[in-house]
Order: C-alpha cells, then structure tokens, then sequence
C-alpha cells in the first residue's frame, strides 16, 4: 500500500515533471540607514502605543521599578521575573530558579513580568525575544497583562534581515510589535485582547 | 457550531443574495475602505516595495518549483527537533490525524489558533462528529463560531459585522459555552475584547491539546511560523502540552533567511502595519518550554492539482494577506460568502477551481466572479497575477463542457459572461438576458447537482441555516447590477 507521504511527494514529482527547478533569485533590497538607530527604534515602538523610554546602564534597576510603580496598583501587585535576569527585581518572583516553574494558572494570578530581549528591530518597532537566559519560558511573557522589556541599545538591528541573521531558529522565538490588539471589529484597532494589555519597553544606552 | 459552505449556490446566485443585504454593504464597504487606506500607507513608506514583492515572489516560487527536496527536508529537520510528521492526502485524512491525536489524550475539547487550512478540510465539523470541541480564539472566528455563521474574509472573518451585531452575539451565545459576556457589555470595541479576553481565558488555562495552522514552514531548520495579532495564536501555542499544526504543503520556504521578504511583505499588505503586533516560531519541541508533544500535519488536498497547472502554480505563492480581498471592486459589494468558499475573493476565485478542478456548477462560476480589472495584482505582495489566471482557468471551464451534446445551462450563462466581460460595452446587452440566466440556473439547481444538493433556494446540509436562515435566496433582480451601480455610484450612496 502506497502510504500518503509517497503518494504526495509521486504527485509533487508528477506536477513538476518538466518544469525549471531554479527560478532565478531575486535579493531583498535593504532599506536606506537611518542616522540615529536607537531613537528610530524608540520612535517605532511608541507608534504601537506601547510605552518607551531610555535610561543609562547605571539607571536600570530604578527604572524599572517606576515602571512597575506605574502600571501597578499602589503598593501592591505581584512581579515575576525569569531566571538568569542579569539586574536586580526587588520583590519579584523568579521563575524556574527551583523546579519546573510556575504553572498557567499561577501566571494568570501574576501582574507584571520583567525581562530582557534578544533583538530590537528598528524600522519595524519590533522586540523579539528567543527566550534565552534573562527572557524565560514563552508563558511568562504571556500570561501576566504588563510586560516590562529591557532592550540594550546594541541590541537594535537597522531591519527584519539583520534580525534573522543574529537570532539562532532552533530557539522559539516571539516577535512582539507593541501590546496584543485586535482589528476585528470594524478594523477598528484596539489594544489588549490575550497578551499584556501594557508593553512598557526600557532602551538602555551604552553606560 | 460555525457552518461549512457545502451545498453554496453559484456565484451569480449568492452575489445577488449579498447585494441585496444593505447593511452587509456598508460593513464590507466600511472595513475595506479603512483597511485599503492603512495598507497604503505603510507601503507608500518602503520605497523598494516593488523589490520586496519580487523578492517575496521569488522565495516562493523558488520553495515550489523544488518542492519535493524542501518537504523531504522539512520533515527530517522536523523529526530531528522531536516533533511528529503526518501527511494527509485529503481533507479527510487530515482531519482523522488530529482527531485520533486528540482522542489519544482522552480530551473533549481543544483550542484552535485561526488557520485557513483547518477552515479548508472542515476539521471543527469532523472534531464535532468525534465528539470533540473545538474553540476558535481568534476574535474574528470566535464571532464567527458564537454567531452559527460562516467566514466572510481571510483575514477578518467577521468583516461582515458590525459592533452591534457583535455585541447581541456575545451577549446570546457565550453562555452557552462557557463564561457568559457581562450584562452591561456596551458595543464599544475594547469592551467586546475584554469580554473575548474573560471569556477564552478560561479555556486557554484548561487546554490540553492545541491546534493551529502555519504562515510559514521553514525547510532547513525545521521552524514554524505563526503570524497574528492578539495573543490567542501565543496562548496555543505556548500553553497546552500537546500541539498540532496543520501544514499546506505550499508553506514551505526553503531558509530562515528567506522568512526576510515574507515578514516583511505580509503585515503591511494584510493589516496595513509595519510588523503585526505577535509573531512566534518554534521549532519541534523545546524542553521545558511549550508543548512537549508537537504534530506538524502535511496536507495535500488538492495543492498538487494546483501546482501541475503551468499557470495556475503562482496561486500557490499566496500568503493569505488578503490585500486582493480589500482592493476588489467586486468582492466590496458582495462579500466572501458569495464565493461559497473558505477563500473567497481574487485570490478564492482562482485558488478554488485549481486545487479542486473545474466541473463542478459552483467552482466553475468563480473565473467569472472578477471584472479583471487588475488591482489584485497590483497589491499581491508575491506578484500573482491573478487576471491571467481568472482568463486561463475561464477558458479551462469552457473546454469542459465542450463535448456536452445539450449545452448545460451554466456553461450557456458561463459563455454570456466571458463573452460580456470581455468586452464592457457588451454588457448592456447581456443584462436584459440575465434574468433569463438566472432563472436557468435556478431550475437547473434542482434537478441535477451532484449529491443532489440543490443550486438555489433552501439549501440542506450542516450550518446551511447560517446562509438561507438570515436572506431570502432571490428572484433575478428586478435592477441590474450596471443599472444598479449607476444609481448608487457603486454601492456608495
Ligand atoms: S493572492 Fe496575493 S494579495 Fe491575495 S491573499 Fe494571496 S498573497 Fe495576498
């Protein structure tokens, strides 16, 4: 019995009998460079609605507690952090530093998460993450509707070519260009359906 | 749950059905108005956009006329990474695949992320029968499924309602499957997501088997791609223990780098944005990180027959942007659900008849959906040019009925179009014959389709309430669709 891997791979060979197999490539064009990377960065990820601003290195860690100050109730709200973050949290629960980590319902119970990223994409305002040390499991930047990302301002690539060039594909990856949001209703765009309602990017400058 | 398009009248019949729905006009006119001026505008930004496309087109063409190597190589780097590959011939095999997989981890429901194949091979109606639930997250397709209704666009497939509509949804079905909207849900769209976000979440938490499709499917690393903007396609993919993907066979590009183009050419074409909001990639299975079980699904299902069709091939390119849905003259008035189809528009008037074969009353009706105007061409981000293969698949319908001893009514109606739109001066001729078409096809609907669906009036079959419940099939217009379009300036007034 022919199995239906090699009935459709037949088929392929099949449709294809006679038919040039190299059609000639055409290269992707690259976009012009802009003078100032890092604030071109910033300026595109604002256009999400997401909140940016920019700190020195020696800043970080106040930095990040205002943001948090600032999306979440006075004085109260649970943070969570993945392992290997390379600054400081106070307060914030570390994922998967013992055992397995926490599960989707005790994330849904979570307010914010803090992480770093792998990559920034200047023209397209897009922070990606491989989910590396310092960035954690998929789910922590998902389940919890505040997400503050830290991007080092050598970090940011010029486009979406760069980016694939620097990011390893064995790793998952989540490309993330402002907070979750929806067109669907009379494509009237709205922040916020299932991931982090609030995107609140930090660029650290070289200190 | 949501309807299935079997047994759909012919193009003309249901157009005529659509036209007559004033308010599905001003949705669809509304929507597609907002969504064309966003999509210019970004691409008005990228000065090589005609690069990019070549560049897109390119990637694309080159993944298929190589096809076998780039799948063969998918599935060993896939197998590598730990992940589970399936082929499946037909719509039934793939839908048989993911139930048995389903029914391996005793669950009774599963999530799905929206995928056009699985909207293709009908898998929530073969789950159904398997006694599995499956619930759609996507906003779009959630109204869509709550509303008993059918998907009207590729990419927002509840383009055909509006805020109201939506609300008297939410408000009447979530109930019934779980966490009901809130008693004081407004009509405002943020508040309709909340209502969304509140009442999927439940679902996502609990879930234990996913199901999603691919934009992409990269050969060399064995990666998939999922490109959307809410955060439902993240949650399915990233928290149940087991996920499925089912794969057209054309979504294969042969790099990662090749993802370049792609990524760039699709949101700005679909959603009218620089990058859509999430785009997530995994490849097989990451210890300790998403789902431990991954299943990536092949499916056939009538690509091969598309792609031994010399013209007909580059309609395999698409990337499912839906920029020629929105740039359509025609489809602006009549809506997806006149297409009969999962893919409607341009892009479903050709990809149809290609991967199922012409023959068929209702697929062999679309080539004539189109005045072949060209601007689907022109923002097809991969560069199909669908008018050539609307004229070439028109002639391949014609060449079917040729050895008919009695010319079959559509293929005399079929001849009256290619002949009136051939030529635009024709058509004030043709439309005093066209109720005389009409009445044709009606007549021929009930006595010879095959299964013996009918072509026009109540329609039998699963979800075809969803059509005939809420519009009385018509009587040829009294007006002409020209006459029409003349008094209303193209449905604008
Ligand atoms: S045919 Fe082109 S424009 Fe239409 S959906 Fe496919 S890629 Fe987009």
């Amino acid at each position: 019995m022919t199995t239906a891997r090699d009935e459709i791979l037949a088929r392929v060979r099949s449709a294809l009998s006679g038919v040039d197999r190299t059609p000639p490539l055409a290269p992707a064009p690259r976009i012009a460079a802009v003078p100032d990377l890092v604030g071109h960065f910033a300026d595109r990820v604002e256009h999400y609605r997401a909140v940016v601003e920019r700190c020195a290195a020696a800043d970080l860690e106040a930095t990040v507690a205002a943001a948090l100050a600032r999306h979440l109730p006075a004085g109260s709200g649970t943070v969570v952090v993945p392992d290997g973050l390379s600054f400081d949290v106070p307060g914030a629960v570390v994922d998967g530093a013992a055992g397995p980590g926490l599960t989707a319902l005790e994330l849904d119970r979570v307010d914010a998460v803090v992480t770093e990223a792998a990559v920034g994409v200047a023209e397209t305002g897009t922070i990606v993450l491989d989910h590396g040390a310092g960035q954690g499991r998929r789910a922590i930047t998902l389940v919890p509707d505040r997400h503050v990302c830290v991007v080092r301002a050598e970090q940011v690539v010029p486009d979406v070519p760069d980016a694939l060039a620097r990011l390893d594909p064995t790793r998952p990856m989540t490309w993330i260009s402002g907070p979750s949001a929806t067109s669907d209703i009379e494509l009237d765009r709205v922040e916020g359906v299932h991931g982090p309602r609030t995107l609140h990017v930090v660029v650290v400058d070289p200190g | 749950m949501s309807g299935t398009f079997v047994g759909m009248p012919a193009f003309p019949t249901a157009a005529r059905a659509a036209l007559a729905d004033t308010q599905l006009r001003h949705n669809l006119a509304h929507a597609t108005g907002t969504i064309r001026a966003k999509r210019a505008a970004v691409v008005g930004e990228v000065e090589e956009w005609e690069e990019l496309r070549l560049a897109g087109a390119a990637v694309k063409e080159a993944a298929l006329r190589d096809l076998e190597t780039h799948l063969v190589r998918l599935e060993e780097s896939l197998t590598a990474r730990g992940a589970t590959v399936h082929w499946a011939r037909d719509a039934a095999e793939a839908n048989e695949i993911v139930a048995r997989v389903a029914r391996d981890h005793g669950v009774d429901e599963v999530v799905k992320v929206k995928s056009m194949a699985t909207q293709e091979i009908g898998l929530n109606e073969a789950l159904a029968e398997h006694g599995i639930a499956a619930w759609e997250t996507d906003l779009a397709e959630l109204i869509v499924q709550l509303g008993d209704d059918l998907p009207s666009h590729i990419l927002v497939p509840a383009i055909h309602r509006n805020r109201a509509e939506v609300r008297e949804i939410f408000l009447r079905a979530m109930g019934s499957v779980g966490r009901p909207a809130p008693a004081d849900l407004t009509d405002e769209p943020a508040v309709l997501a909340a209502a969304a976000r509140e009442h999927l979440r439940e679902k996502f938490l609990r879930a234990k088997v996913a199901v999603s499709g691919a934009n992409f499917a990269v050969a060399e690393t064995g990666t998939l791609v999922v490109v959307e903007s809410e955060g439902n396609g993240r949650m399915c993919l990233t928290l149940p223990e087991v996920l499925v993907s089912v794969v057209g066979i054309e979504k294969v590009v042969p790099t990662f780098a090749d993802l370049d183009p792609l990524l760039r050419l699709l949101p700005r074409s679909s959603t009218g944005e620089r990058m859509n909001p999430y785009t997530s990639t995994w490849t097989g299975v990451t210890p300790g990180d998403g789902p431990q079980e991954v299943h990536v699904v092949l499916l056939d299902n009538g690509r091969t027959r598309a792609l031994a069709d010399d013209v007909g091939r580059q309609a395999l390119r698409c990337i499912r942007c839906s920029a020629c849905l929105n740039a359509c003259p025609v489809y602006e008035r009549t809506g997806g659900h006149a297409y009969g189809s999962v893919y409607p528009g341009p892009i479903g008037a050709i990809l149809n008849p290609l991967m199922k074969g012409t023959g068929d009353p209702q697929t062999d009706s679309l080539p004539y959906a189109s005045s072949l105007c060209g601007a689907c061409f022109e923002v097809c981000p991969v560069r199909i040019d669908i008018p050539e293969v609307l004229v070439h698949l028109r002639s391949k319908v014609v060449d079917g009925h040729r050895g008919d001893t009695v010319p079959k009514a559509e293929a005399v109606a079929m001849k009256a179009a290619a002949y009136a739109f051939s030529d635009s001066r024709r058509l004030g001729w043709v439309e005093k014959a066209s109720g005389l078409a009409g009445r044709a096809l009606t007549r021929l609907g009930r006595t010879t389709l095959p299964g013996g669906r009918s072509a026009a009036g109540r329609i039998p079959g699963p979800g075809a309430a969803a059509w005939t419940g809420a519009r009385d099939l018509p009587a040829p217009p009294r007006e002409s669709f020209r006459a029409w379009w003349r008094r209303t300036d193209g449905g604008r007034s």
